[in-house]
């Protein structure tokens, strides 16, 4: 059995990458992907917090419904910057300033 | 040799992840991204959670990715390279200070796992393996979680299937409107 503070260094790292990807790129899909690998890091977490919990199998039922919440997330997100990417011609957020003209 | 593997796993995930941040080809990101992905698949298999990891390749990298990369490939071909020149931003710091930023949130993170790690663990792990109710790696995981998401876990199942219908729908929406315009 690996020893649980391994997960939970592992994940953060990930989580940590992950941050700095969200507040350093200049690129909503990077911004995207920054937010994911965050996700993955807490999912990694609850896996390891679940495999002590045999009767309710808490942890690995929540990262199911964290990697659903994620897909949904991405989705609209996606949808999102398409649209933002037709009206301003760019995914930078940094010029994207208000929502509608 | 489990903990030769799952460090194999850790240092892939995490030297890709380092790359898909530093890179500044944002295709080449996204393809590394892939790699990131089936490592952290690899992760989960080491707590035990082979259903997890199974929906981690088919929703991340079946679905999430392939929905990036035709995002990023829909928006401009100027945008493969990272924009850097822009200064007196919102949210994004330049790149020192969001290094700064994490480095520290990594150590006060890894300060806070060493401390945990003195002794100090929750009641519930206490006593379930006190009691044996943890999970081995000969348990039939999927079975159980078959049965627990249609009794235990029913309502937010249910919840979590409305909600993601429901976004489906949102994103397709957005994304249609714009083609009337």
């Amino acid at each position: 059995m690996i020893p649980i503070t391994h997960f939970l260094a592992v994940s953060a790292c990930i989580f940590c990458i992950g941050l700095y990807a969200v507040i350093s790129k200049r690129n909503a899909i990077m911004i995207l992907v920054g937010i994911e690998l965050m996700i993955n890091a807490a999912i990694l977490n609850l896996v390891a917090f679940g495999r002590y919990d045999k009767v309710h199998y808490g942890g690995q039922v929540f990262a199911l419904f964290a990697i659903v919440l994620a897909a949904a997330a991405v989705a609209v997100g996606l949808s999102i910057i398409l649209m933002v990417y037709r009206k301003y011609k760019t995914i930078n957020p940094d010029q994207i300033t208000d929502l509608r003209d | 040799m489990d903990l030769i593997l799952f460090y194999a796993f850790a240092t892939l995930a995490i030297t890709s992840a380092l790359l898909v941040v530093s890179l500044k080809n944002t295709a080449r990101a996204l393809f590394l991204f892939f790699i990131v992905l089936f490592a952290m698949a690899g992760l989960y298999l080491f707590a035990l959670a082979d259903f997890v990891a199974i929906t981690q390749v088919l929703v991340y990298v079946g679905g999430v990715l392939i929905l990036m990369i035709f995002a990023f490939m829909l928006s401009n071909k100027e945008l493969l390279s990272d924009l850097q020149n822009l200064s007196g931003s919102f949210i994004q710091l330049p790149n020192w200070q969001s290094l700064a930023l994490s480095l520290g949130f990594l150590g006060l993170m890894i300060y806070g796992i060493w401390q945990w790690n003195q002794g100090y663990s929750p009641a519930w792990i206490d006593q379930n393996i006190k009691t044996g109710q943890i999970i081995h790696p000969k348990d039939n995981n999927i079975n159980q979680l078959g049965v627990l998401f249609m009794s235990r876990y029913i309502l937010p199942f249910e919840i979590i299937s409305i909600f993601l219908m429901m976004t489906l729908i949102g994103a397709a929406h957005i994304a249609r409107k714009g083609e009337e315009d």
